[in-house]
């Protein structure tokens, strides 16, 4: 029925020697299927595809080339969480030797009772964490089927009792720390806070009042101001 | 259908009675990130429809028993508001919605990278704020937006335009007057980058020859709602 191929494969650049638009320097915004040019020689990164021998974008975002690795960073994306992490989490739930944490991720963690904050007696669980705290933690594990575990064990990882905690969606931690972390040391030194920022987009603000009202104005703006697309993260 | 043959909705110099050309499309403006809480967001005005898609996820599937351990489920819920239309429509599900809906869903799954998220969902609630003809193919087309937005992975994305018949004419997007008393209806969901077909329906009779033109029409009509569609990704960027 069909005479013609449905798809033209008109944005693969055939007529600009096929490799743009990887060429230029600039960061390009990407969007899914789109043709990032031929996969020789190149190493497909996150958020990219290798079908045939081309390169093709999974998702809408900045695409970067590492060497010969090509990569795309989306511009708005849920946390996955990787182990290491730093985050902050709510308790929100437990059983007799587990406590269930919701860390901002598709699906809960959990930290069992060999990991938590203080020893635990078997059944003592709420005693020493309930449901609706909030914990300073860290990623241990994070398995294929994006069970993940966490830990309390590790400098400073501990229950907040003070502060403030706010969101910043996760793609744009790295705007609101700065190159080497000049602009939150900014901030901190400005507003004379306690600011700890988690992987996974939570903030702990400790401080006087007025001050946590300030960090979380400026952390406002940062937000209102990268729903303009096109805002580096 | 076709019940109408004495309307005249194609003039002696083959213009539609909108004063479209039979392989013109609607205006139409899209514009994401339009729901601050959702993962993803897409507003599209396409004529006088209008579609808004909130999507949300990848997150824990409940109840479990829909999670799918090699994979993530898609849940799509089309909704036409009650205001959309001339006629009230009655709030909630029905079984036009649910149709449209697990179509949307099967378009989607097409094209979604479902492995990298076992056992989870991603949920894409579509709600036609204004209705003239032709909703599904803008739901679709807005709900594949919204997935970009929220940064869900996707080989590429669908876009589903209609074509029909009006008058023994083959015409491309169909407004209200041309679907009810038209001939024929195909819309069909495309993939502008590798030229699959991911989703077809067809309401009426089409000769082969016609059914050419409409497909061809389709076909042409995605690629334009394509440059639309990166462009609103893109923001104006490149």
């Amino acid at each position: 029925m069909n005479s013609r191929p449905v798809g033209q494969l008109d944005n693969m650049s055939i007529e600009s020697n096929a490799d743009s638009p990887r060429d230029t320097q600039r960061t390009l915004v990407v969007v899914p299927g789109e043709d990032l040019g031929s996969s020789e020689g190149i190493e497909a990164g996150h958020g990219v595809l290798v079908v045939g021998d081309r390169i093709i974008s999974t998702k809408q975002g900045k695409m970067r080339r590492k060497g010969n690795t090509i990569s795309v960073s989306p511009l708005h994306t849920r946390y996955m969480p990787r182990p290491g992490d730093l985050v902050i989490g709510h308790i929100e739930g437990c059983t007799n030797n587990i406590w269930f944490v919701d860390i901002g991720a598709p699906f809960n963690s959990i930290l069992p009772m060999s990991l938590g904050p203080a020893k635990v007696e078997f059944g003592g669980t709420r005693k020493i964490l309930d449901i609706g705290d909030s914990i300073l933690c860290r990623v241990q594990e994070v398995e294929e089927t994006h069970q993940s575990v966490v830990t309390m064990k590790g400098m400073g990882l501990r229950k907040i009792r003070s502060g403030a905690l706010d969101e910043l969606d996760p793609h744009l931690l790295g705007k609101l720390i700065g190159k080497g972390g000049a602009f939150l040391r900014e901030m901190k030194m400005e507003t004379d806070c306690r600011i700890v920022v988690a992987d996974n987009g939570r903030l702990w603000i400790d401080g006087e009042l007025e001050n946590i009202l300030e960090v979380r104005e400026r952390i406002n703006s940062i937000s209102s101001e990268a729903r303009k697309i096109g805002v580096d993260a | 259908m076709g019940g109408y043959g004495d309307v005249q909705m194609i003039d002696e110099n083959g213009l539609r009675m909108d004063g479209r050309k039979p392989g013109d499309l609607r205006p139409i403006s899209i514009e994401t990130g339009v729901i601050p809480v959702a993962d993803g967001s897409c507003r599209m005005v396409w004529g006088t429809n209008e579609a808004i898609v909130a999507v949300y996820g990848p997150m824990e599937a409940h109840p479990r028993k829909i999670q799918r351990q090699d994979r993530a489920v898609i849940d799509v819920a089309y909704n036409m508001a009650p205001f959309s239309t001339t006629d009230r429509i009655r709030p909630g599900f029905n079984r036009r919605s649910r149709e449209i809906s697990k179509v949307t869903k099967d378009a989607l799954e097409s094209v979604v990278l479902l492995e990298l998220y076992p056992r989870s969902k991603i949920r894409v609630s579509i709600e036609i704020v204004s209705a003239e003809a032709g909703t599904r193919c803008v739901g679709l087309t807005a709900a594949s937006v919204a997935l970009a937005d929220a940064g869900i992975p996707m080989t590429d994305m669908v876009i589903s335009v209609a074509s029909g018949k009006v008058n023994d004419v083959v015409v491309c997007d169909l407004n209200k007057e041309e679907d009810n008393y038209g001939e024929a209806d195909l819309p069909m969901g495309i993939l502008p980058n590798t030229g699959e077909l991911v989703f077809l329906q067809m309401d009426g009779d089409l000769s082969p020859d016609e059914f050419k033109q409409a497909w061809d029409y389709n076909v042409d009509a995605a690629m334009e709602v394509h440059k639309l569609m990166i462009d609103a990704l893109k923001g104006g960027d490149n």
